[in-house]
């Protein structure tokens, strides 16, 4: 059976900051010859305005995904917290409209997460990814909470060539980035990103390994003021990492 | 303390991280029971008993008015009495009058944050009434003319050196650091206080319509002292707490006390049904209970907040909430501190006055995972902002900030139009580029004492965005672009 055919859900941090994740995104399905598609016009899930509280903002966003989206067969997202907004919150936004409710529900059902696309979908954990150094994997609250995904990106960095996986502890404690939250409680924040990077360090890995850019920048933000020099990435950038020979 | 106390959230967040001994406690504490508290869940041989709990306490809070009869019917059939306080004027009314009325000079109490949401302490205190707590840490902070910082710890901010200087200052013992000599100095003369008291005050952990008795859970034995010893007993209780059967009491008592710290069963477990009966070795010869509304009937009638309702108060979500972790729960300014208070406080009084506590949090979802009864608080965090967002005048609720609410509408405007948004893409990487450093991130930005920068750097926009990066691939592969170019068009 061929492979369906994946849309790409290209969150605006990626979009505008991160473009080689999506890149790498799209090398890796490239790879194992799924067919692409990508909406030039999608902008933002809405996620920013929901979790602020501005909902008419954030029901407008949706709506306009949903329009972009509903016919895909597939949706694919390199993003842990946007997948949870399309999945739980758009439903809740339309408790009340019982059409567009349905219609959340529908595009919620073909709305994955990347690593969850490729393993418990794609059924692929060996991606023939090799990469060098040693990872430790932060799970981002949504993806690890709201999605239950924890496995899935650790099966994927366990099949690269040349890694090794070290558990940082408290792997799943928040980053403290919590959108509009670091900018409102900057001091909070940076408390919540200190102990991250603390763990990190203390892990003894060279790489931190995520699955929201948004944890990402904030920790490679808040580690670049601090002088440290990991390398950190998206889970796709490692998967799209050297094919081995 | 009274609820609600204005303060400032940053301040004293920033106080609390900057106080080593707090941090070192909130540390071992989060390490130990609230990740504690995930493994006990898991390891449940029932694993639904916490979707099924819930599921009835929410039945039960539905027929709340119902359930509440008939345990005041139980209470007074057993020669208690029940008086119903629409808020903490009324309670404390009652109380008062009661105190006056039986010649009461001494208060002995058990731990209850209700009494602290009332302000009860300070109504008798003024009538020259003395007031002492008797749980272990309830008594630190009151000597030390403190307050609460968890909700189950009340005296974590403070470790042994300072609590054996406020020992020896305020009850005149020799210095010592050493908790069971510390301990014994607490007895001794909280043992005084309990054998002289006219009137024992205490909460009420969870009550039961089945059999109408309350029930108060400790480890130290105080609360069961404090019930029984004086001539009266009065206990507090915040409405929604109470289970309609047995058998709902058992499994809400079992959940808090391991939601709480992890045991099976608390040290003492006291039913209290009425004042001692003919034949009773011991016991209250009255025997009060005072049903607290204070805007809580308010939270009910909301079907967003109702859930909020079926809290146990276990102190499970301050155990494993990372800001609460930091900041410790004098910045929430009122005796319900971490998650569950950030949603309680608000609710019970003032959205706009506790607008940072709606908003000072990361939406993380520990707290949600953690509950023993599975509150959705991050859920009605997002639903408290949205009230803050748009005001209501149902909870009298005025939009909070008009130019985060402008700044929305912009970016509303923009995500709405691809080509906008593109365009706005553009500009604002024309613009960053003087802010550009060396390491290619954007460092500290002038005239910006906070915000990201303040301890961030911040990684620019890159050159080409991922669309035009896709055009590109498009273009450059003519073979593909038939069938994978998107044939929709911005709005
Ligand atoms: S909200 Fe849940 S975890 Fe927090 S105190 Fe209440 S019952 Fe315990």
């Amino acid at each position: 059976m061929p492979a369906a055919t994946v849309t790409l859900f290209v969150q605006c941090l990626v979009d505008a900051l991160y473009p080689e994740v999506g890149e790498a995104m799209v090398q890796v399905f490239d790879r194992l010859g799924v067919p692409l598609l990508y909406p030039e016009a999608q902008t933002c899930c809405g996620q920013p305005a929901y979790n602020s509280g501005h909902h008419r903002e954030a029901e407008a966003a949706a709506r306009r995904f949903i329009d972009l989206f509903e016919d895909a067969e597939a949706i694919v997202c390199p993003s842990g917290s946007c997948v949870a907004m399309v999945r739980r919150h758009y439903p809740e936004l339309f408790a009340h409209q019982p059409i567009m409710r349905e219609r959340a529900l529908q595009v919620a059902r073909k709305t994955f997460e990347f690593s969850e696309y490729l393993v418990d979908v794609l059924g692929v954990v060996d991606l023939g990814a090799a990469f060098s150094g040693i990872a430790t994997y932060h799970d981002s609250c949504h993806l690890a909470r709201t999605l239950g995904i924890r496995e899935q990106p650790r099966q994927l960095l366990r099949h690269v060539q040349g890694l090794s996986l070290a558990e940082m502890n408290n792997s799943d404690a928040c980053c403290g980035f919590g959108g509009t939250f670091s900018v409102n409680y900057p001091e909070i924040s940076l408390a919540l990103v200190d102990d991250k990077i603390d763990n990190i360090l203390n892990s003894g890995a060279d790489i931190v390994v995520g699955c929201d850019v948004s944890c990402l920048m904030n920790i490679r933000g808040r580690m670049s003021r601090r002088g440290e020099n990991l390398r950190v990435l998206h889970l796709a950038q490692v998967l799209a990492g050297e094919e081995r020979a | 303390m009274k609820l609600g106390q204005d303060g400032d959230y940053v301040a004293a967040a920033r106080e609390g991280m900057g106080n080593p001994c707090l941090q070192g406690s909130l540390r071992s504490l989060q390490a130990r029971y609230g990740k504690g508290a995930l493994d006990v869940w898991k390891t449940l041989p029932d694993p639904n008993l916490r979707s099924r709990v819930k599921a009835r306490r929410m039945q039960t809070l539905a027929h709340l008015d119902r359930v509440l009869e008939l345990l005041s019917q139980g209470v007074e059939a057993r020669g208690g009495q029940v008086f119903f306080a629409d808020n903490a004027e009324a309670a404390n009314g009652y109380i008062l009058d009661l105190a006056r009325k039986r010649g009461v000079k001494r208060v002995v109490k058990g731990k209850s944050m209700l009494s602290a949401e009332i302000g009860v302490d300070a109504v008798l205190e003024a009538e020259g009434i003395e007031v002492v707590e008797t749980d272990l840490g309830e008594f630190i902070v009151q000597i030390a003319g403190s307050s609460a910082s968890h909700i189950i710890a009340p005296c974590i901010h403070m470790d042994r050196r300072q609590i054996g200087r406020l020992f020896a200052d305020k009850l005149g013992i020799p210095y010592s650091e050493d908790p069971p000599t510390l301990t014994q100095a607490a007895r001794k003369a909280l043992r005084e206080k309990l054998l002289t008291a006219d009137m024992g005050l205490t909460g009420c952990n969870i009550a039961c319509a089945e059999t109408g008795q309350i029930s108060l859970v400790s480890n130290e034995g105080n609360i069961r002292m404090a019930s029984t010893m004086p001539k009266l007993h009065v206990a507090l209780m915040g409405m929604e707490r109470v289970a309609a059967t047995l058998e709902d009491q058992r499994e809400l008592l079992q959940l808090l006390t391991q939601g709480a710290a992890l045991q099976k069963l608390s040290t003492y477990v006291s039913f209290v049904g009425g004042p001692r009966r003919k034949g009773d070795p011991d016991g209250p010869e009255e025997f009060h209970l005072v049903i607290v509304d204070n805007g809580r009937s308010r939270i009910l009638a909301d079907p967003e907040f109702r859930e909020v309702l079926a809290c146990i108060r276990c102190g499970a979500c301050l155990n494993i909430c990372p800001v609460y972790g930091r900041i410790g729960g004098h910045a929430y300014h009122s005796p319900y501190s971490g998650p569950i208070g950030a949603v309680v406080t608000p609710l019970l009084h003032g959205i706009n006055r506790h607008a940072d506590l709606c908003k000072g949090e990361t939406l993380c979802g520990a707290c949600r995972d953690v509950c023993p009864v599975e509150n959705d608080l991050p859920r009605m965090l997002v639903a408290l902002r949205c009230k803050l967002a748009y005001g209501d005048p149902g909870w009298g609720v005025r939009p909070h900030n008009r130019l985060e609410a402008l700044g929305f509408k912009i970016w509303g405007r923009i995500v709405g139009h691809s080509r906008l948004y593109a365009a706005m893409l553009t500009i604002a990487r024309a613009l960053q580029r003087p802010f550009v450093g060396r390491n290619g991130m954007i460092g500290p930005l002038p005239g910006l004492k906070n915000g990201w920068t303040a301890g961030r750097d911040l990684q620019p926009m890159a050159e080409q965005s991922f669309r035009e990066r896709w055009r590109a691939r498009q273009n450059n592969n003519p073979a593909t672009a038939d069938n994978s170019r998107e044939t929709r068009h911005g709005r």
